[in-house]
């Protein structure tokens, strides 16, 4: 279980507040307007940034005290997934081992990883060289790799067009279920709530309200979700 | 985007031909009269051989020291957030500005027989240090191209990404996963360009070399050619070297044109990027050690100038008033001459590049850095002395060489803004008619005028703390203060030399602030 216990995160006069839980295996969306702070909250849970007060908890133990490579969390952000002098296989192994001293078995399993998401044969590419839907299923090719318990996404998918995305999610919901781990994933998207995730987190007025199950929220928001969401 | 396709202004074309003229008549002019005046029969004695070696070593071994020593002082920089990383980078760019011969007066004040570090050896019953010869040599160097090479490397950290390093925190790279993904290929992209940039800048520091260096085993070319023209009056070897030195430093220019480092200057540091890599109590500790012992480095010396000069100012010796007042005469001309030249060449080069023509012109005027200034003095004093008294034209023909010299600065600064004024207005321009000088002084110069300014001044401070061509051009009775100095420290007398020092700098910094302000005009008020 992921629990946030009184999480507080202040910048002058900007604050953020949390205090809720994420049953283990679950997935949950992360919903909320431009600047109410997603991504920071993230931040916070993945280690990049001290909260004000309170502590993180995966599993009653305190992550406060580790840096973000030593979490139980893979974190997929928006852009910058990947190093561009680094081949697709490489970017992918980095995930089983940051000196890529992987051996046969190291990189059979990377190529595995690339099959899996749907990229076999073109591990030798450089990112340049892939497309933005490309790169996207390295990423996740490398978090099949790194096998955290806890996969956590930054608006992943946002510059990828609709059919594509929804492709994406598909592929998200597949991992998710092959190992069993949490998702918590940010989205400006009501659909791609409702595509993959059973409940949903709603940052409003600089607090992140408890996960309520997501097709009732959608169906009757509280005021400051409607107006973020608007006419939908 | 369609070009503007006019054919360039006359007056860019007149002026920059000029320009191109001038260079080209100094560079290659100078060149040609060093061949024709060489003796080449007398092939490399063991004296040529001596210079040709000590010069190439000490480049050598100045470049590698500098660059080895900047790699950790960089990272430090690089990621590390403190109070005073402000003041660290204008310390890196102090000995920029700085007169090469007050830094090797405050060098020789801490590492010399008689300075601080051999006071704290000879305390403990050990020998006092050398100064003189190839440690003093490349102590100097080091002394002002780490500073160079660390403000190069750190260009080359802030190409790195923060999200890179974001990414390897997430992936959690250790610190050596870390400097081989992401800092060793950067390093391996910079360093062969900044190496190549200081070997050539210590094979062509004659102040360096006059001062520190001397006798059979630390004489460099440029030095055997002051001996051979001041003590022995032979213009034949001194043509000979001359035409060795230029051979020398094309190969070296070669050499540093293929790796291309971009030599920037001044500008402060951007924002060190969150590096969770570096998070470590021990790394912070040799961050700390590194930094401290650059501060320590550079600002020893200074400090010891800095306190010295001020001490001794009531002893100042009478001379000091007539060098300050040929010093400022001959930098305020050569800053003259190179704005000029420079605004032509830029001028000339904007225009090439308007009509889709390449660099040329750019690499040509970046090229006067492949000539020393002393073998084109070299080569100015073998065609003067036919004709005139080379001794009786010191400041004109040092105003020119100095000028030449800043060129390549000047034109770099130049030439952005030129080019900027011409894509943001100049089709507005051209659409109103501007033309001719009512053009350049309401379309372009408002544009210029902060990078001219800058350039002013920098070519300014460059010539007022020369130590080069002076040398070979002044009778004994003139000096600029410069040579003052180095006359007042070759006869020991070190505390009057402190004093000129001190007004050496004062000028050099009034100097390069002055233009500088005046470039900003009243929109920095």
């Amino acid at each position: 279980m992921l629990r946030l216990e009184g999480v507080e995160i202040v910048y002058d006069d900007w604050r953020l507040t949390a205090d809720f839980a994420l049953e283990r295996g679950s997935a949950t969306a992360l919903i909320g307007p431009s600047g109410a702070g997603k991504s920071t909250l993230l931040a916070a849970i993945a280690g990049f940034l001290a909260p004000t007060r309170g502590r993180v908890l995966w599993e009653g133990r305190d992550l406060t005290p580790l840096a973000p490579g030593e979490r139980p969390i893979t974190l997929v952000f928006q852009e910058h997934n990947l190093f561009a002098h680094l081949s697709a296989a490489q970017n992918v192994g980095l995930g089983l081992r940051p000196d890529l001293r992987l051996g046969r078995e190291g990189w059979a399993r990377v190529e595995g990883a690339l099959a899996a998401v749907g990229l076999a044969g073109m591990g030798a590419r450089r990112p340049a060289a892939l497309s933005g839907g490309e790169r996207s299923r390295v990423a996740l090719a490398r978090a099949i790799l790194r096998d955290r318990p806890l996969l956590v996404l930054d608006e992943p998918f946002a510059a990828l067009g609709p059919a594509l995305r929804e492709e994406m999610l598909d592929l998200v919901a597949r991992i998710r279920a092959e190992q069993g781990a949490t998702l918590l994933m940010v989205t400006h998207q009501p659909g791609d709530a409702l595509r993959i995730a059973p409940q949903t987190v709603v940052i409003d007025g600089g607090r992140a309200l408890p996960p309520a199950p997501t097709a009732a929220l959608l169906a009757d928001p509280p005021p400051g979700l409607a107006a973020y969401l608007g006419g939908g | 985007m369609i070009a503007t396709r006019r054919p360039p202004g006359r007056a860019a074309t007149i002026g920059g031909g000029l320009a191109l003229a001038l260079v080209a008549a100094l560079t290659l002019g100078t060149l040609a009269a060093l061949a024709l005046r060489a003796e080449p029969g007398r092939g490399l004695g063991p004296a040529e051989w001596a210079a040709v070696r000590f010069t190439l070593l000490q480049s050598l071994l100045s470049a590698a020291v500098s660059c080895a020593l900047a790699v950790p002082v960089a990272r430090a920089l690089a990621r590390r957030r403190f109070p005073g990383r402000d003041a660290m980078a204008t310390l890196l760019g102090a000995p920029f500005l700085l007169p090469v011969i007050v830094a090797v007066f405050g060098l020789v004040a801490i590492w010399g027989r008689g300075g601080l570090v051999s006071d704290a050896l000879a305390g403990a019953g050990l020998p006092r240090l050398d100064i003189y010869g190839l440690t003093g040599v490349v102590l100097a160097h080091v002394f002002f191209n780490l500073p160079l090479v660390t403000r190069l490397l750190l260009q080359g950290w802030a190409t790195i990404p923060a999200e890179q390093f974001r990414l390897a925190a997430q992936l959690g790279f250790a610190p050596g996963d870390v400097f081989r993904r992401l800092e060793a290929p950067m390093l391996r992209a910079v360093l062969p360009g900044a190496f190549a940039l200081v070997f050539l800048l210590c094979m062509t520091s004659f102040a360096v070399a006059l001062t520190l260096g001397g006798g059979p085993r630390a004489t460099t070319v440029e030095l055997a050619i002051y001996q051979a023209i001041r003590f022995d009056f032979d213009l034949g070897r001194a043509a000979w070297l001359g035409l060795i030195q230029f051979g020398l430093c094309a190969a070296a220019t070669l050499l540093a044109l293929r790796f291309a480092a971009d030599a920037g200057f001044g500008g402060g540091l951007g924002a060190a990027p969150r590096r969770w890599d570096a998070d470590r109590a021990r790394l912070r500790a040799l961050d700390a050690c590194v930094l401290a012992a650059l501060a320590l480095f550079l600002g020893l010396p200074l400090a010891a100038a800095g306190v010295q000069g001020a001490l001794a100012l009531p002893a100042l010796p009478a001379a000091v008033w007539r060098a300050a007042a040929l010093s400022l005469a001959v930098a305020l001309l050569s800053a003259a001459l190179a704005f000029a030249l420079g605004l032509g060449l830029a001028g000339l080069a904007d225009a090439r590049k308007a009509r889709g023509h390449g660099r040329g012109v750019e690499t040509f005027g970046l090229l006067s850095l492949a000539a020393s200034p002393f073998v084109i003095g070299t080569g100015l004093f073998i065609v003067l002395h036919p004709v005139a008294d080379p001794f009786a034209l010191a400041v004109p023909v040092t105003a020119t060489v100095n000028a030449v010299m800043a060129l390549p600065f000047v034109l770099r600064t130049l030439l952005p803004a030129l080019t900027e004024a011409r894509e943001v207005d100049g089709r507005l321009a051209d659409s109103l008619g501007m033309r001719g000088f009512s053009r350049f002084r309401l379309a372009v110069w408002p544009r210029l005028r902060r990078p001219a300014g800058f350039a002013i001044g920098l070519a300014a401070a460059f010539s007022m703390g020369d130590l080069g061509v002076i040398a070979l051009f002044a009778p004994p009775e003139v000096a600029t203060l410069p040579l003052l100095m180095q006359r007042l420290m070759a006869s020991f007398r070190n505390e009057a030399a402190a004093g000129v020092a001190f007004v050496l700098v004062a000028l050099t910094l009034a100097l390069f602030w002055g233009f500088n302000r005046w470039g900003r005009g009243r929109a920095a008020a």
